[in-house]
Formats: C-alpha cells, structure tokens, sequence
C-alpha cells in the first residue's frame, strides 16, 4: 500500500487549518511517527544510509567547497531517487506525499549544508515548477531536475528587499513584438546558485506586476556573483546574480504575470513545514552528540553522564524534540491529508488542489518553522555545553551543527515575519467566519464571567490532568486574543508585541496538544508509552507557564484599573499550577536518553 | 542463472542492546532490524552474477511475517522474488536452519548457486552455509574475496582469503559459497526500486510444506553474559598528556 492510499485509509480526519485550537485534544486522529508506513521507513533508512555513507565523512571537504564535490552529490542522491519524491510520476518522479519528503528532510540536516542545497532545490526550486508550470515547462524541466542532471534555484531576495519580498526593484519589460521579456535587476543570497542551471526568478512586469520567471543559467546578460563568506551551512553555494538585458522567452513565464505572490507564498508554506522537520531532525542529531560525548568524557571521577544538571539537559532536549516531531509529523499529516481529500472530490491534474491544501495549513507551517528552528538553536546549544571547551573547538561536529542551526530561524521567511503571520492569519480567518475563533471567545469569556472555567469532558482517562492543562491553556489563549480585539480591533496589526505573544502562545498550545494527542494515540502498554507520557507532562508544564506569563502580559497591555483586576481574577480560574516533581519526571526521559545514547524512540 | 540468497534480518549492530530478564536472548522491544551486512554481500554478488549472466535471483529467508520489512530491502535492492520460511526466531539453530535452506533449494529446482553471508553478526555462528552444503551434497567455498562465473563450464572461480594469502578454488555447479565483507560494497536500494519492491512477489512456505518433520534443536543457548562496564573514556590535551596517561594510567607503554 501506498503512504497516500494508506493515508486516507486511516481515519485521519480532514480538519480545517487552525482548528487545533478548538478541537478538544485528542478528539480527531493525528498523523505521528508511530503512523510510518514500512515504505516510508524503507525510504527514511535509505536516506539515513546515504548521509552516513556518502555524505557525512566527506564534510570537511563539503564545508570547505571542494570544487564540484556538492553538485556531485547532488548527482549522486538523485541517482538514489532522492530527488524525485515531489515530482508527479508522468515527469520522471515519484510522486509521493509531503509526509515522505519531510522524513527524508528529517533524515539528511544532520549534514546541514547538503540539506540545503538538496531543500533548495527538490523545494523552492523545483515545486514552482510542479505547482504552477504548464505541461510544455514540466515536460522541458522536470524529467532532468528529478534525476538532479539539472540543479534548481530560487530568486526571490534583492539587496533591498528580504522580508518585504514583493517590494523587488527587478524589472520585467515584455519586447515590442511579443515573445519575450527582459529582466534587468540583480539577486542576492540565492542558494545553488554557484552551480544552479535552472532559476525561478521573480520580477515585476512593467514595474509592478510581481511575476516568476523561469531562467536557464546560460542566458546572455545572466550572470552569477562570487560566493558569500557565511557563518554557517558554509559547505552550500550562496551567491548573488546580477541580470543586465535578460531575453526570457514569454513561454518561461510561470504561472500567471502579476500572480507572482501567490508562486511566492505557497511555496514558502511548503519550505516552512519541511525546514521545521528538518530542524527537529538535526536536533535529534544535538542530541546524539551530546549523549555520546557525555557518555565518554569524564570529570571529577564520573562520566558527565551522571551529572543532574547535565542529564537534565539531555532531558531538556529530548522532551522539545519529543513535541516537535508531535506538531511536525501532524502538520504534514494535515497536509496530505488535505491535498488527497481535495484529489477524491475533483481528480485530475488541478493544480489548485495542492494550493488549497498549502495555504489551509499557514497557521501549522509557520508554527512548525518557528518551533522547530528554535528548538534546535537551544538543543545545538546546550548540545555544545555538554561538550565544554571541546564544543568550541571546530574538530567536533558540535561546533559546526550549532552554526548551521543559526540559518534556519533566519530564512524562508524569518521568525518575526511569521510570527506575525500566524498570528495575524488566524485573527483573519477569526473575522471572516473562516475558523470559529468569536464564538470560542464568547463561550470562555461567559464562563469566566460566570465564575467558572469551561468544563471538558476528556478524551478516555489516559493523562487526564494533562488533557486538563491543554484545555485550560486554549481558553487562556482564546481570553487574551478577545481581550486584545476588543481593545484593538482592526488596528491590532500595529501591535506587533501583542501578535507577537499570541503566536508564542499558539506555538505552544499547538505544540502541547500535539504532544498530548500523540501519546494518546500510542498503546498504554506499548514500549515508548511511559517515554511518551513523561515528554508530555513536561512539556505541557513548561508550555503552560510560558504560556500564561504571556497572556498576562497581553491582558496589561490590553487593560488597565478595575477592568484589569477583573481579567485577571477571572483568568485565575484557568491558571492552575500543579504540584509535579519536574526533575523526576525529566530524570526518567534523560534516562530514556543515556540508555540509547540519543533520541531513544 | 538461478541463484538463492540467503537473507537474514539482524538486530542492527550499531544498536545499544539490552538481554532480557532470564540471559538467554537479547531484549526485542523497540530495537531497530537490519539485515545481517554479510547477506547484503552475498546479495549484491548474486545480483552482479546477474547482471553478467541473466537469470534470477531469489531471497530465501526464515522468520515470522514482521521480517517482510527486511526482505523487501533485498527486494528493493534488486533481487527478484523472495520466499519466506514462516518459523520463529527461538524455534531455530544452525543445523535446522541449514536443513530448512536444503529444502527450498530442492522446491526451487534447476538452482545454480545459493550464496550466503559467511554468518550472521547476531549469533557469529559461520556454519549455515556449510551444513547446508553438507546436506545438499554439493560443493563449498567459503569466505569468498572474489567470485567468478563460467557459465559454459559450468564452473566458478572462487578466491579466498586465508590466512597470509589467498587461495582459488574452481568448484563445479550447483555449488554453496559464503560471502565475506570484501567481496563487494553492497549497492543502495534505490527509492523507485523501493516503490517496486512492494510488489515483487514474497512465496510464504511453512515446515510442512517443505516436509520437515524432524524441529528439535541440536543447541540450546544457556545463558548470554553483557561485556564489562566500559569506564569512562578521557579527551586528553596533548600529545605529552596522552604518553603520561599510557605510561602512568594504563601502563601500555
Ligand atoms: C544563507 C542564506 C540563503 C538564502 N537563500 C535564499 C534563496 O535561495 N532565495 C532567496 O530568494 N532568498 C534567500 N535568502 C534570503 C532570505 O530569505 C532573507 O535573508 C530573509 O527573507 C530575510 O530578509 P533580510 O535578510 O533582508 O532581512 P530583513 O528583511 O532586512 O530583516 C531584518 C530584521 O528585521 C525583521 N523585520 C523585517 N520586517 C519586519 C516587520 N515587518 N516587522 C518586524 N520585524 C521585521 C526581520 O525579522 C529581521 O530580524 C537566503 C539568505 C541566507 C542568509
């Protein structure tokens, strides 16, 4: 059975996007690792097999650009097939679902610089073209980026725009007779393009019709800068490319001239969600370097192992891990999901399918983007604490893994921008009836004037305080976003701090509902149960005093005097601190994680 | 050419292992399979035979249906069918499985080769090929360096490392050779072969099915002992800290 048949076999259940925060916990079905086709774990061990194999002993030469070894190993894992995931079968690919494609993310960022060329360009190179090109584009370019005999790029970023990509000063101008344009402008910090042949380029048409082109390397007037002195991921080709008079046959426009955004912003969702997985991937690989080292290296008599504040580390590291496989593996999940339903009800190549599918889940993505690039930057860093001194020295992959980690909180759109964007999305979607955000508000909002918290009726007896704890922190969610709309309405856009609070708590609640639905999807009896439990009740700990610190500080903002005293006292109700032994609970997952010398599930 | 392959599924060797309660097995729950690296040897042999000579090549492989994970690796590897003898784990020891490997070379017919790893890294016995040849009557060469084919004569050139050298056996065929890990690199599964695998065909055969009627073991395993404790290792600064280490510490020198 295929994953994706296998997908909509199990009852998985559509969900709209955003509706985590108003589902009860654990009352539809997630997709979680333990949810893996024997395929998929197939493809996952080739994967591993070949950054074990091919990649990871050559990384000194990869880091330090040995000419043409990384498009040699882009060849390589093409011949491997492992470039050709995303790629319909009619093309030469495989077709398979996103699910698969974040495994094999998941799998190769332990070697960052070659997953970011691979990313660069199975994803934001190569899915324009996939989603968004006509049969005569796909036939040209697709058949050779699958095998990787063509490498792809993405050049969306100019010296004068990042965040504010659509502000791009690149010009388009379509010639007198029609049958081409010409693209004058320049781009910087474009991934691959030290070797890229194709370029999906935007620009705007007579200066502002945002537009993708699509750019084949020897172009005249094409020209592609040195290559840039990085902090991290040192090994991936990062240049700028300068386009003087670049004749673009109008049959290389992709997708529609002026509907660039929407080639932009799909995209990035896709890029998000898979740079999110491959985050929690290179911190299971923080991890197991930690454990090893912390296993070999004694102090004062003892392994470092032994130390309390060092196991409590590993702890640490292993219950952010434990949540963000929960929320990455769910999201893409919902994805597929999605994406197959939308296939059942109109079959066909429909392109919009794949869009809907994407843009349903912006909320999960930049969730997901934000998540797992932070939670590697700490678990690289403390994974380079364990180490001491020798953490800082460049012989230990530490030292590298934790510059490489530096990238991801940075690129495809940065933490800030979709901060705001998540939050904003969901006020959005809240307005226009698309999630029922107003009335969720509502209903806490009475109960709390009524002098109570909303009642939940759990799901099953597993970890009930827990499910208890999720619940509470929704409404603490759902009290601060209708206490900011009432005090801001439309103009809350402006109060980026606010937005910024409510997505650190949507981050979390997102996060400890996920953990928590996973563990109760796993067999009570089963091996990673009591793993799997300890992992939740910490996380949700943690999330729930992170989480109403910020609604605290939202409701400051929002109110003053009497009106201020009010909220909190009815948010009192929910706030409820629960007596637990936090470091017995993370001494058993550090446990977990000495005996396995890393991530143990 | 038809050639079988003997196909074991491993508890990966690179796994922490822990034993369970009563010492006599290794504790199964949640540790990750492999198959065994010599088989992959003597696979990728069959497959490079071949790719030379045409023909088939069929995985042979004893063990309940949770090892069909591990037979479609050889599968997706190249090879072209499979057949899985459906016993478990604790039923078996060299000499059955040796006896049971017998009788599906003689279900299969018109086979020219079996080929197996030179043993299994999980129990380090080295002797399945060999009772197996024993009891087919056919030639042996084991630990093969290097194998070669002559279809025509009917013959294959076997090299073998032994010890301070090598030797070159011809042996006629049929013929039981073992592989060694220098034979060849096995190749990766390839992702569009994993999506094939899936539909290769895996015969399932049971102990009646091949008539053996004779299950009881020649060797009970009595009791499995963990190595010492390894003491912490030490990251020294310096050349001279390590020579005062080997000389005063660990006295090496
Ligand atoms: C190694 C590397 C590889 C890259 N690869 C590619 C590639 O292949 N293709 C490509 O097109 N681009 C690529 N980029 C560019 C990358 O996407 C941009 O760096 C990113 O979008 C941020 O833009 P910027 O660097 O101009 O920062 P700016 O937009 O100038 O942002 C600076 C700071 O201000 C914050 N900020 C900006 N706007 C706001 C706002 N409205 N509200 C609050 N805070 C704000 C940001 O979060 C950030 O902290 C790459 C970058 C790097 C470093």
């Amino acid at each position: 059975m295929s994953s994706r048949e296998a997908m909509l076999q199990k009852d998985f259940v559509v969900r709209e996007g955003g509706s985590f925060l108003f589902d009860r916990a654990g009352e539809h079905r997630i997709f979680t690792p333990e949810d893996l086709t024997d395929e998929q774990r197939h493809i996952r061990n080739a994967a591993r097999q070949f950054a074990d194999r091919s990649v990871l002993p050559r990384i000194d030469a990869i880091e330090g650009k040995e000419p043409g070894l990384m498009r040699a190993l882009l060849e390589e894992a093409g011949e491997l097939g492992l470039l050709m995931l995303d790629i319909p079968e009619k093309y030469g690919g495989l077709e398979q679902d996103k699910t698969t494609t974040m495994l094999v993310t998941e799998t190769l960022t332990r070697c960052a610089s070659f997953a970011v060329s691979l990313g660069a360009h199975v994803g934001i190179g190569s899915l324009p073209l996939v989603y968004f090109g006509t049969v005569a584009q796909k036939e040209r370019y697709l058949p050779r980026l699958a095998t990787g005999e063509w490498i792809a790029a993405y050049a969306l970023t100019e010296p004068g725009s990042g965040s504010d990509a659509l502000a791009a000063k690149t010009r388009a101008e379509l010639a007198d007779d029609g049958t081409h344009y010409v693209l004058n402008g320049s781009k910087q910090w474009i991934t691959n393009a030290g070797f890229a042949d194709l370029f999906v380029v935007f620009a705007q048409v007579a200066g502002e019709h945002f537009t993708a082109f699509l750019v084949e390397r020897d172009t005249p007037g094409f020209e592609v800068g040195p290559e840039e002195h990085k902090h991290g991921i040192k090994g991936s080709s990062t240049c700028p490319l300068v386009l003087t008079d670049v004749a673009v046959p109008a049959a290389n426009v992709l997708g529609e001239v002026g509907k660039g955004h929407r080639i932009a912003f799909n995209i990035l969702n896709v890029g998000r969600a898979r740079l999110g997985t491959g985050s929690i991937g290179a911190a299971k690989y923080a991890l197991r370097l930690a454990a090893g080292y912390a296993a070999e290296r004694a102090q004062f008599g003892r392994t470092l192992d032994q130390f309390g504040l060092i196991r409590a580390k590993l702890g640490d590291m292993a219950v952010r891990i434990f949540a963000g496989d929960a929320l990455g593996y769910r999201t893409a999940g919902l994805i597929d999901k999605k994406y197959a339903a939308l296939e059942a009800l109109s079959p066909g190549p429909d392109d919009d399918d794949f869009q809907n599918a994407v843009e349903e889940f912006t909320i999960e993505a930049s969730i997901l983007k934000v998540y797992g690039s932070e939670a590697l930057d700490t678990a690289s860093d403390e994974a380079l604490q364990i180490h001491g001194g020798y953490g800082y020295m460049a012989e230990y992959a530490i030292e590298r893994v934790c510059r490489d980690a530096r990238i991801n909180r940075i690129f495809e759109g940065t933490n800030e921008i979709n901060r705001l964007l998540l939050a904003g999305t969901l006020l959005k979607r809240g307005m226009k009836q698309r999630v029922p955000l107003m009335k969720a508000m509502q209903a806490v909002g009475k109960a709390l004037a009524g002098g109570a918290a909303p009642a939940l009726d759990p799901a099953g007896d597993r970890l009930v305080p827990e499910q208890e704890q999720v619940h509470r922190m929704k409404c603490a969610a759902l009290y601060a976003t209708q206490q900011a709309v009432s005090r801001w309405m439309l103009q809350i856009e402006d109060q980026q701090e606010v937005l910024g609070a409510l997505a650190d708590v949507l981050i979390d609640v997102y996060g400890a509902d996920s953990a928590l639905a996973r563990t109760l999807q796993l067999p009570a009896d089963g091996p990673a149960a009591a793993f799997a439990a300890d992992a939740t009740t910490l996380f949700i700990e943690g999330a729930r005093d992170r989480v109403f610190t910020r609604v605290k500080q939202v409701l400051c903002a929002a109110l003053s005097g009497d009106k201020r005293d009010r909220a909190f006292a009815e948010l009192a109700l929910l706030d409820h601190w629960r007596p637990i032994d936090v470091f017995a609970v993370r001494e058993r997952v550090a446990a977990a994680v000495v005996a396995a010398g890393g991530w143990p599930l | 050419m038809k050639i079988l392959v003997a196909f074991k599924r491993v508890i990966d060797p690179d796994a922490r292992i822990k034993l369970t309660a009563d010492k006599t097995a290794v504790d199964t729950e949640s540790v990750e399979y492999k198959a065994n690296p010599f088989c992959e040897n003597a696979l990728e042999e069959a497959l490079r035979l071949k790719e030379e000579h045409d023909g088939e090549v069929v995985l042979v492989s004893l063990g309940g249906e949770d090892i069909t994970q591990t037979i479609r690796a050889g599968l997706a590897m190249g090879a072209d069918r499979a057949v899985r003898v459906e016993i478990e784990d604790k039923a078996l020891d060299s000499d059955l499985a040796a006896r049971i490997f017998a009788a599906v070379y003689k279900e299969e017919e018109d086979v020219d080769l079996f080929i197996f790893g030179k043993q299994a890294v999980d129990g380090d016995n080295n002797q399945v090929g060999q009772l197996t040849a024993q009891y087919l009557g056919l030639p042996q060469a084991c630990f093969a360096s290097e194998v070669e084919v002559d279809e025509d004569a009917g013959e294959a050139t076997v090299t073998r490392e032994v010890d301070g050298g090598l030797e070159t056996l011809a042996v006629k065929l049929p013929a039981v050779i073992t592989a060694d890990l220098r034979l060849n690199t096995p190749r990766y599964a390839k992702l569009p072969d994993i999506m094939k695998a899936r539909k290769k065909e895996i015969e399932e055969l049971d102990l009646d099915d091949l008539e053996i009627e004779d299950t009881a073991l020649k060797i009970e395993v009595v009791s499995l002992e963990e190595p010492p404790k390894r003491k912490g290792g030490e990251i020294v600064g310096s050349v001279d800290a390590l020579v005062e280490k080997l000389k005063n510490e660990a006295r090496a020198l």
